[in-house]
């Protein structure tokens, strides 16, 4: 017997968040249609699931994009990489998530069902189901179409210790693929900034690819996305946690010339936008050629690049030779270079 | 990227930074200063000042247009978003400068006035076009680069009738700043006399031309070299400087050929004469009032002046205390002459316009140089 498909043709009020007989159906016939799966259709408020040995890693992420779709990708998608790639960069093999949405009355359903559909496939690409979740709405007026906060369970293997207290100076940085797409991708879509070329996001989920680093080498000093802040954010947070300083090599950092020739136009440097799908990795120097052979094996590290080490001097600083050769410290950005970016 | 990976060869930039060192003359200096702060951060971004001698120093002008705009203006600016409930449209680099009391654009739209970022002239009017019941002032800000922007947006209001849109304008001119940094009486007379040359701006002499620049090389006997934004035209530049140096040469020479033309571009000069004229005076953070330095919203055009259009208050403005960007906006100190520099003032907790704006000369030491500059604070 085939389900008749539901009707989306309206949008979202206020009976949707209240409990009752609406908010039921919303939840059958969006979130269930898409995201079901055995954990999801245990039908708890909390959902129990086995884990084995080793440590328990846990996250959560709220993300308030604009625009919700987006080139590459949309709020759903961004949602299941985003907290993917936060347990990924712990050494964690994610094993569930859950997902909170809040929906400002007015919202069309059909734009909904599109978000859920995205997240649906994203976990169902990445193996990892959506446990659990909750819906509220709120007045027109008081959200922007929809928020979305994920949260995510995973287990980090024995033997695995992934920590900034474990950089020191003669390990080597290496960036899994070019800066900057997400950032300029968003930009682009924002009024009267379009560009000649669609500039797509990186969005995508690197546990995989980590899994495969992780099991190459379990020593893996250091695994971080470079989100909101870009590179040098996560360069100087990594410098300062382990006092540590840092050398690159500008020209060894991959950016699509689409997205320098954006980043030129608009003012930014492409070391301060926003990535989603990319991470550095700080290892020994003895395991970086065995670590960028793993990740050019996978889609998402095709463009892997050792970029610079980890230097004993300027303890807390990141410096790079530039282009030209001379020298400069690489800042994190003070302020917001641009909100609402995930 | 084609037209710019050019300008940024480590090969080139070698071969161009062994020309410097053979032609400059070790038994003296050699002080030019670059106008734009778009400069200043070329040559901090790329660390061109590793790759000349020693002797061969930047004097980091006033080019900053965010820099250069004194408090009076800005709070001006809060005043029409706050006061009169304007939509106040402003360049992103505006937002986090303070005012008088500290006060920025940033703080007042956290208090609730509707401020808004835009990246062109057309956003503004495209916010008009959307809020016809309210009123939308651009704040127009810089030099004869984001002057044309501004006045097609006035041209444009007029042309379809938009009624709620004006711009409080701010825009001011290159080559009588040039000349006041070389004469006026309230700038340190050794100030003048130590500098060797300019490095003419880049995006601003594609607009004007670099005819403007030919009398400030004749009468005040200072070599202009017009350079491109790129660190290869900085450094190229800096050798034609040597060169005119040198030799004893005076002149205006044009490195950026790949965009500056002698004469500029036409239609854009007659595109701002038409919907601006001349100050008499304006008031410049660092170099006080500078004659006919900057420009004003035509008679004909003053339904689309926010100064015509609004009654702003008589307020007292002030700078913050201490804060060096006067002094270093007219090259006589450098950011590290400031004791707020680093400590107080950090791009984070901004002081003066110079922290903030991404054309200032602190903001350029403080994102770039900051170890160098704080161990040599601390030296001295």
């Amino acid at each position: 017997m085939t389900t008749p498909p539901p009707d989306l043709s309206g949008a979202v009020d206020m009976s949707h968040g209240g409990g009752g007989r609406a908010m039921a159906r919303l939840i059958r016939d969006i979130f269930l249609r898409h995201l079901a799966n055995p954990l999801l259709d245990q039908g708890h408020d909390a959902t129990r699931l086995d884990v084995g040995s080793g440590r328990i890693a846990v996250t959560t992420d709220a993300h308030v994009i604009s625009p919700l779709f987006f080139p590459g990708g949309d709020i759903g998608s961004l949602a299941v990489h985003g907290t993917l790639n936060d347990l990924a960069m712990a050494g964690a093999r994610p094993m569930a998530l859950t997902a909170a949405f809040i929906i400002e009355e007015g919202f069309p359903l059909a734009d909904l069902d599109r978000i859920a559909a995205s997240m649906g496939r994203a976990s169902r690409d990445a193996g990892v189901p959506v446990a659990t979740g909750d819906t509220k709405v709120v007045e027109r007026g008081k959200g922007d179409g929809v928020f979305i906060t994920t949260s995510g369970i995973g287990v980090v293997p024995e033997g695995v210790d992934i920590s900034p207290r474990r950089l020191s100076p003669g390990q080597v940085i290496l960036l899994s693929g070019p800066v900057g797409d997400h950032g300029i991708a968003i930009l682009s879509k924002r009024q009267g900034l379009e560009f000649g070329t669609e500039i797509r996001s990186d969005s995508a989920a690197l546990h995989r690819m980590v899994a495969d680093m992780i099991a190459a080498v379990p020593g893996v000093a250091v695994l971080r996305d470079p989100t909101r802040g870009g590179l040098s954010a996560t360069l100087n947070e990594l410098a300062n946690a382990a006092g540590v300083g840092m050398q690159l090599e500008e020209r060894a950092i991959p950016v699509r010339p689409e997205v320098a020739a954006a980043c030129e136009l608009l003012g930014l440097d492409p070391l301060n936008v926003a990535n989603e799908g990319k991470l550095v990795c700080v290892c020994e120097p003895g395991d970086a050629e065995t670590l960028l052979a793993v990740m050019r094996d996978h889609a998402e590290g095709r463009d892997a690049a050792r970029i610079g080490h980890v230097t004993v001097d300027r303890p807390g600083f990141v410096r790079m030779t530039t282009a030209i050769g001379g020298q400069r410290v690489v800042d994190w950005l003070s302020g917001e270079q641009l909100p609402r970016i995930c | 990227m084609k037209y710019v990976d050019e300008f940024r060869d480590r090969d080139l930039a070698r071969t161009l930074a062994t020309a410097i060192a053979a032609a400059a003359d070790p038994a003296r200096d050699y002080n030019f200063m670059e106008f734009c702060g778009g400069h200043t951060h070329a040559i901090f971004r790329y660390g061109v000042q590793d790759l000349v001698p020693a002797n061969v120093r930047f004097v980091h002008g006033p080019g900053c247009p965010v820099c250069i705009l004194p408090a009076r203006r800005l709070d001006d600016a809060i005043e029409l978003a706050e006061r009169h409930g304007v939509i106040l449209c402003s360049y992103g680099d505006m937002l986090r400068v303070p005012g008088t009391g500290r006060r920025s654009l940033l703080k007042a739209k956290a208090d609730g006035a509707d401020i808004r970022m835009v990246y062109s002239t057309l956003d503004a009017l495209d916010i008009a076009r959307a809020n016809p019941g309210r009123e939308v002032v651009f704040l127009g800000i810089g030099f004869e680069t984001t002057t044309p922007p501004s006045a097609a947006a006035i041209a444009q209001a007029q042309a379809e009738g938009i009624g709620n849109f004006s711009v409080f304008c701010n825009h001011v001119l290159t080559p009588p700043a040039i000349r006041h940094i070389l004469e006026a009486p309230e700038i340190d007379p050794s100030q003048a006399a130590r500098l060797d040359g300019f490095l003419g701006p880049s995006h601003v002499s594609a607009v004007i031309g670099s005819r403007p620049y030919e009398f400030l090389a004749a009468r005040y006997a200072k070599p202009v070299v017009i350079a491109g934004f790129e660190p290869l035209d900085v450094m190229q530049s800096v050798l034609m400087l040597i060169h005119q140096v040198n030799e004893g040469r005076v002149a205006v020479e044009n490195q950026y050929t790949r965009v500056v033309t002698r004469d500029g571009n036409a239609k854009a000069q007659e595109l701002v004469a038409r919907i601006f004229e001349l100050r008499p005076s304006f008031e410049w953070r660092g170099l006080g009032s500078v004659p006919d330095s900057a420009l004003a919203i035509r008679a004909d055009y003053a339904a689309f002046d926010a100064e015509k259009r609004f009654t702003l208050s008589e307020k007292q403005s002030r700078e913050t205390k201490s804060c060096e960007c006067p002094a270093i906006l007219r090259g006589v100190k450098k950011p590290k002459d400031c004791k707020l520099f680093g400590k107080a003032c950090t791009p984070e907790t901004p002081m003066g316009a110079c922290m903030v704006s991404s054309e200032g000369a602190c903001a350029a030491y403080w994102t770039y140089r900051r170890m160098e500059t704080l161990a040599e604070m601390a030296a001295e």
